[in-house]
């Protein structure tokens, strides 16, 4: 499966909008059943924790309804993205997940410069020497403005503990 | 009189070499501070002020002033660049400077934001210099009732703004007010939403969802495509400062009325952030073109920065004369002062003038200072935009997500940006609004604080926020701006009826 | 061999902890900066305290390493307490407290205890006094009290600091001592409260001395009364020839109710003994100097200091005492 072949084809538009306002309901219902347990009536303080939120819930759940409606009845074929696209958009949120993932576990130095690497060779297709100065640059700058000048500590993992940083 | 004579004596003791050697040191580090998502003026503060023990008071808070004015210069710069607003009160800065940006126009937007920023802290600060103990009985009369009034101000002259269908547009900013009820509430003093996750004790931070949801979520739509930024033919020229200054005197109406709005946000305390989304939407809705706004008009960015700096500086006169900080940079001046035997309040004005009169001419100068200094930079800030996406883009991810750690130091936070971020892609494809969404989440909690607050105060009931002329006014204010496309719409219609058959005189 | 060295070291470490003797130099220090944590937002009380210190410490170099001040205020403070709970065996990491270290488990139910750090020592204390606003007529507690007494339930506004903690405590305690009814409002930071009282928003407010201090020299506050046994020790005049001194005790004007607040600083878990040492030293050599002498002076503060086994006792008997206050006013966490 190349690019290429993919091309004008992909998820409607309608198919993931119907998705998001879905979800958007669903986290309509966690805001209510959330207030739900904090309390929603009228108490000695006033309006109880849950009281606003329970209607702001309401809110989200009823203006879902009509978005829904809305959407499932707009005459709209259109694609969300074509599945290139969102091959692009992917080939950023998978690495940038482990990234993330990782840095409680190796710290985010370690985690920058495997992530900077790898962005630039695989994506911008830079040669080494260049994605290498970046990749050890930019953590290096970090580290010294905030750390040293800041004095705001990062995450840290075992290879810094290792060089006493 | 004897005011004058003081602020003179002021600028003496902030013209010596030395202090204009601390205001350059403060107004470059500011800008870092600005520029990089995370350390947020307070935080440049906080930890700088430590090392400014050494200095007598007088040029350490001229220090530290000019390290506040850095970074409200710096917000600006990423909101327009990266669409990252690293503060509250770059948001609305965003709606029209990214677009500009993106139109090849980043060195006039930064220009406009630059001067306007100037603009609107030099008109607060003669505010401060001419007014300053009116002004402070004026903030006395802020109780719950009138905050909240504000607060509900801000939110109507922002709302029915948006393009997009008006019921994603309340789904948007409604998933706003949910998400700042997060955590531990004010009132009750009770946990709500955390389903016994400890890691939501704190709520969602703005920051956290800003960076996502703006930055994160920028990205995102770029990759889809294709891996370029478009504001690559910026002008890298520092001609266009001059170009820009001429355009500029056009909108002295919004810039007048952004002061005021601003001084006014400044003192209540509400702050900055409703100052700037306030002055937005009001420009919009006044503005010859206010249909463009959005899409790159540069009134739009004059507005919310001229807005927000006026308050960020009027802000300090609270500070100085009531002790009570207006942002959390002025509160961690503010812990400065009492460190160094300055108690703010009252008397200060009485008993300290020369430090006082001291920090008030470093005002004026450390705002000229920092003009020249970040409009000096516009070409090389510009000038980001042409290195290669696929260089800057992992670089702004790795700086995402240090400003996301380090708003709690927590790994937590920096997975949440990314979920915003893919939030945010997702949202902005469907066609909602995120703006609102990001208004709720800044100014939701405390505007339920103010409600619950008045209603605590007035035992339930509701006539508390139509119980004096101040809170009458703001409150009538807000149902103005809320209802105002009616409003307007019956105008012309009036008019047309009262034109139709009176032809009696052109 | 072993065991000799243990005896010794525990001994000096017992009259340390008396606090008689100075003792050798820590066997411990910080190979890192540490990492001061502060269960509270910029700008309140234990923040301005916290940044003292940090201010103080890098002034007059008591630390080889740097001081970092994080604030982590999330959920009343159990953010930052939290962080510290989960950083077992990290000596590079301290924390200050305010009352919070037993309010917030008990309001909000989060999973802690101060049980669950290392007690390091109690700085000081602070105290809590009586505030109205100057225009009203109230001279005495005595006024005061029949003023709230006369008016109609729940129509007198008391402002205050945070919902269900110190504040709030004493206002309920206010309340069972004079039978009267307040309406409690909880404000963000003790600051905004005395500016709120200031402008008449509120009727009056149990404010910190250091949060209310310049409102009173302005000539726009009027203390009535401190809640402690015994007054303050300060007797530089603040405002109309009056000095801390001055201002009678809430007992002593038939008003029985005493709270002082914590401010104190815990470790992590499963410190070590020398490094309890290491920050007890330290903490005694930023007593020494003049800038926190000040710091006392200008916020009023009552500087008893403790550590070792008598801070733990003290902590022993507030936490029981918190407990009960706590569930006399119905704040205790109903579950969640």
């Amino acid at each position: 499966m190349t690019t290429g072949s993919s091309s004008n084809t992909g998820p409607t538009h309608k198919l993931v909008e119907a998705g998001v306002t879905l979800a958007i309901a669903l986290f309509g219902v966690i805001v209510i059943l959330g207030s739900l347990k904090a309390g929603i009536n009228w108490g000695p303080e006033g309006p109880r924790a849950g009281f606003f939120p329970f209607y702001i819930g309401l809110f989200i759940l009823a203006s879902s309804a009509i978005n829904l409606w809305h959407g499932l009845r707009e005459d709209n074929d259109g694609l969300f993205a074509e599945w290139g696209q969102l091959r692009q958009v992917l080939s950023v949120v998978i690495p940038t997940a482990i990234y993330v993932g990782s840095m409680p576990f190796i710290g985010l130095y370690v985690a920058s410069i495997v992530f900077i690497a790898w962005f630039m060779r695989w994506l911008g297709k830079y040669n080494w020497i260049i994605v290498l100065a970046v990749a050890f640059g930019m953590p290096i700058v970090t580290y010294f403005i905030f750390e040293r000048w800041f004095m705001v500590p990062l995450p840290k993992g075992p290879i810094e503990e290792w060089l006493g940083l | 009189m004897e005011e004058l004579v003081n602020l003179f004596h002021g600028f003496a003791v902030a013209l010596q070499p030395y202090n204009i050697m601390l205001m350059v040191l403060g107004i470059v580090l500011g800008v870092i501070i600005g520029v990089l998502p995370g350390l947020g003026g307070a935080n440049g503060v906080a930890i700088l002020l430590p090392l400014t023990f050494s200095m007598s008071p007088t040029s350490a808070i001229i220090m530290l002033s000019c390290i506040y004015w850095g970074a409200l210069f710096g917000g600006a710069i990423t909101s327009i660049l990266f669409n990252i607003p690293g503060e509250p009160w770059s948001v609305a800065t965003t709606f029209d400077g990214y677009p500009m940006a993106q139109q090849g126009k980043a060195g006039e937007a930064l220009t406009a934001a630059f001067t306007s920023s100037f603009v609107g802290a030099l008109f607060a600060v003669i505010m401060i210099t001419l007014v300053a103990p009116l002004v402070a009985s004026f903030a006395l009369q802020f109780g719950p009732a009138e905050k909240f009034a504000v607060y509900f101000l801000a939110f109507c002259s922002f709302v029915g703004l948006s393009k997009e269908p008006p019921f994603k547009t309340i789904a948007a900013m409604m998933i706003g007010f949910a998400l700042a009820a997060v955590g531990l509430d004010s009132i009750t003093g009770q946990l709500r939403l955390t389903f016994g996750v400890t890691h939501l004790l704190n709520g969602f931070d703005f920051l956290i969802a800003v960076i996502g949801l703006f930055g994160i979520g920028e990205i995102l739509l770029t990759m889809e495509e294709g891996l370029a930024f478009r504001g690559g033919k910026a002008k890298i020229d520092l001609r266009v400062v001059l170009q820009t200054w001429k355009e500029l005197p056009k909108y002295w109406m919004t810039s007048l009325r952004s002061c005021f709005i601003g001084c006014w946000m400044g003192i209540t305390p509400a702050g900055a952030t409703p100052a700037s989304f306030m002055s937005y939407g009001i420009a919009k809705r006044v503005a010859k073109n206010g249909k463009n706004f959005g899409k790159g008009e540069i009134e739009g960015v004059v507005a919310p920065e001229t807005a927000a700096h006026a308050a960020g500086t009027a802000a300090l006169l609270p500070m100085l004369s009531l002790g009570v900080p207006g942002s959390p940079t002025a509160a961690v001046l503010l812990g400065g002062l009492l460190i160094w035997g300055l108690q703010p309040g009252p008397m200060l004005f009485v008993e300290q003038k020369e430090f006082v009169w001291g920090l008030i001419a470093s005002m004026y100068l450390g705002n000229l200072v920092g003009l020249i200094v970040v409009l000096t930079c516009v070409p090389i800030f510009a000038a980001i935009l042409r290195v290669p996406f696929s260089i800057i883009a992992p670089l702004i991810l790795v700086l995402c997500a240090i400003g996301a750690y380090s708003v709690h130091s927590s790994t937590f936070d920096v997975m949440l940006m990314l979920v915003f971020g893919a939030i945010g892609y997702l949202l902005k494809k469907c066609n909602y609004p995120l703006a609102p969404l990001v208004l709720a989440i800044v100014l939701g909690d405390k505007a339920e604080e103010a409600f619950r607050q008045s209603l605590l105060g007035s035992q339930g009931s509701f006539g508390i926020f139509l119980s004096n002329p101040l809170v009458s006014t703001i409150m009538i204010l807000g149902l103005i701006a809320l209802f105002w496309s009616v409003i307007q719409e019956g105008y012309t219609r009036l008019r047309g009826t009262v034109a139709g058959p009176g032809s009696r005189a052109a | 061999m072993k065991r000799s060295a243990y005896l010794a070291f525990g001994t000096i470490a017992a009259l340390c902890a008396s606090g008689i003797v100075a003792p050798a130099t820590a066997a411990w220090e910080p190979v890192r900066p540490v990492e001061f944590i502060i269960p509270a937002g910029t700008g309140g009380g234990a923040d301005q305290m916290a940044r003292t210190i940090q201010g103080i410490v890098t002034k007059h170099n008591l630390m080889k390493q740097p001081l970092v001040v994080i604030n982590k205020s999330g959920g009343a403070g159990g953010e930052g307490f939290l962080d510290v709970k989960g950083s077992a065996g990290n000596p590079h990491k301290i924390i200050i407290t305010l009352s919070n270290l037993f309010t917030t488990p008990l309001a909000t139910g989060i999973p802690f205890n101060w049980k669950d750090l290392t007690p390091v020592a109690m700085l000081a204390l602070d105290e809590f006094v009586l505030w109205v606003n100057a225009d009203k007529p109230y001279k005495t507690v005595k006024d005061y009290v029949d003023a709230v007494k006369a008016a109609p339930a729940g129509t007198i506004k008391m402002g205050g600091t945070g919902s269900k903690q110190e504040d709030q405590i004493i206002t309920v305690a206010v309340e069972k001592a004079t039978g009267a009814r307040f309406t409690y409002i909880p404000y963000k930071g003790g600051g905004e409260v005395a500016v709120q009282l200031v402008g008449n928003h509120v009727d009056s407010t149990v404010n910190n001395p250091i949060e209310a201090v310049a409102q009173w020299r302005g000539g726009k506050l009027r203390p009535l009364c401190v809640f402690d046994a015994q007054r303050m020790a300060y007797d530089e005049p603040i405002a109309d020839g009056k000095a801390w001194k001055d201002i009678p005790t809430c007992k002593s004007e038939g008003l029985d109710m005493e709270y002082l607040m914590l401010r104190g600083i815990f470790m992590s878990p499963r410190a070590t003994k020398d490094q309890v040492e290491y920050y007890i030293e330290l903490f005694k050599k930023v007593r020494a100097t003049p800038e926190w002498q000040e710091f006392m002076k200008s916020g009023a503060f009552n500087t008893t200091f403790l550590t070792g086994a008598d801070y733990a006792k003290w902590l022993e008997v507030e936490e029981k005492r918190h407990q009960a206050l706590m569930k006399d006013a119905g704040f205790l966490a109903s579950g969640n």
